[in-house]
């Protein structure tokens, strides 16, 4: 018989089980002739089931309480008090146990990370400036090259200025807004019904890769998502039909590898 | 929202299992757990409705337990055999355990992270290759070449715990 030779891989899969039963018994043949070989893979599978012992009892633990799921969705489900709350008994502890351990619970009283914290930002900008009057944008459209040139600077990363034009959305220019994780780009547009929409855009250190996620809060509705570090966050006053397309095309004018 | 609770609890406990595999220590272990189904519950609507929610929540889990090494700046503690002192060591040993599934466990523990996540998967989680692969972000290759030397490593380090216990006997009590 002409027998397909045996690689490492295949001693692996059939001590894993994962050969189909016409190489298992190829494997099981070959290793009936190969008694050195047979005694290595023999202690691959014995280790297997020692292991199996030795980590099972752990799995058959009760679950602590602070891994009790429905807690956390409930927490989760009202994270202002959730948080005032956590803020207040990380204060008391930091005064009861001084400046060393109360640093060790700052993560507790941290606001949300990564994109969701991009979300929140975006949606604040969009609150603070879309509504304004006066003065919405610190660099006009008319400006381009000096507003990708201001960005870019503060950002330390180039961020291309999407052109939404052919959704009817064009670009009234932007500025350099502060978040609590550095400096963000910040850019303006609206359509001929005076709908504005922001999009914002900054460096991110936690998910540096994220798929898009839509956001909703009052009318206001977003998607954030991020690419090779940096987080773009896409808000307006639209329906996610509407934005969802308009995220997509932020997406693949600022992304063009994607 | 149910739907969520009724994927993700039945895969705490091999969570809570395979944290223990990585940072030893139960309550840095259950730490990350929480932390983990935090952060699933959070993200639930971001993943791949078609992908394994398995593999996701074992993915989080990983990527949470890596980034806390980091911000160690070092790996835990490494521990030599001689030194584990018992009640670690015996964390999940009860009176009927054999020596030689004390051994593994010990053993175990003297894998470097990369090679003991592989190992903890698909011997003891029953992850499939192109699952772990998933969870670790690395490439199947890796995974297989992974997997070979923690096992050829681990068949040392059994064979050197052995003989431990063969020309030491008496020496272990001693204090």
């Amino acid at each position: 018989m002409n027998l397909r030779p045996i690689s490492e891989e295949e001693l692996h899969a059939f001590v894993d089980q994962r050969l189909d039963v016409r190489r298992r018994e190829e494997v099981a043949a070959y290793l009936e002739a190969q008694p050195a070989v047979a005694k290595r893979v023999a202690a691959y599978g014995r280790q297997r089931e020692l292991l199996k012992t030795g980590y099972a009892s752990i799995a058959d633990e009760p679950i602590p309480s602070q891994l009790n799921l429905a807690s956390i969705v409930e927490r989760q489900k009202r994270p202002a008090l959730a948080s005032w709350w956590m803020s207040a008994a990380a204060a008391v502890v930091m005064l009861c146990a001084g400046g060393v351990s109360g640093w060790a619970l700052r993560g507790v009283t941290q606001s949300p990370q990564g994109i969701a914290a991009l979300a929140q930002e975006a949606s604040a900008s969009y609150a603070v400036y879309a509504p304004d009057h006066v003065r919405p944008v610190e660099i006009k459209a008319s400006e381009r090259d000096a507003l990708i040139d201001w960005t870019t600077q503060r950002l330390g990363r180039r961020v291309a200025i999407p052109d939404l034009s052919a959704s009817g959305f064009r670009l009234m220019g932007g500025r350099i807004v502060a978040t609590a994780h550095g400096p963000a780009a910040m850019f303006m547009y609206d359509d001929d019904h005076g709908t504005r929409l922001v999009m914002l855009s900054r460096r991110m250190t936690v998910d540096q890769n994220m798929p898009m996620a839509p956001q909703t809060s009052g009318t206001l509705n977003g998607y954030t998502w991020s690419d090779n570090g940096l987080g773009f966050s896409l808000v307006g006053p639209a329906t996610p039909d509407r934005l969802h397309p308009l995220a997509d095309e932020v997406r693949k004018q600022t992304s063009p590898d994607i | 929202m149910n739907d969520m609770v009724q994927l993700i609890e039945p895969i705490i406990p091999a969570l809570r299992r395979y944290a223990r595999g990585l940072v030893r220590d139960r309550s840095a272990a259950d730490d990350l757990v929480q932390d983990c189904l935090e952060r699933a519950v959070g993200h639930w609507h971001q993943r791949r409705a078609d992908g394994n929610p398995r593999s996701w929540m074992f993915a989080i889990l990983h990527n949470l337990a890596v980034n806390r090494f980091r911000g160690q700046k070092r790996r835990p503690v490494h521990i030599e055999i001689d030194e584990a002192a018992e009640p670690d060591v015996a964390r999940t040993a009860n009176q009927e355990q054999t020596v030689e599934v004390r051994d593994i466990l010990r053993c175990v523990d003297q894998l470097p992270e990369e090679q003991r996540s592989v190992l903890l998967l698909i011997a003891v989680e029953d992850l499939s290759y192109a699952q772990a692969a998933e969870v670790l972000g690395i490439p199947l290759g890796t995974v297989m070449s992974r997997l070979s030397r923690a096992r050829n490593r681990l068949i040392e380090l059994m064979d050197g715990a052995a003989t431990e216990q063969l020309s030491k006997p008496f020496l272990r009590r001693v204090k």
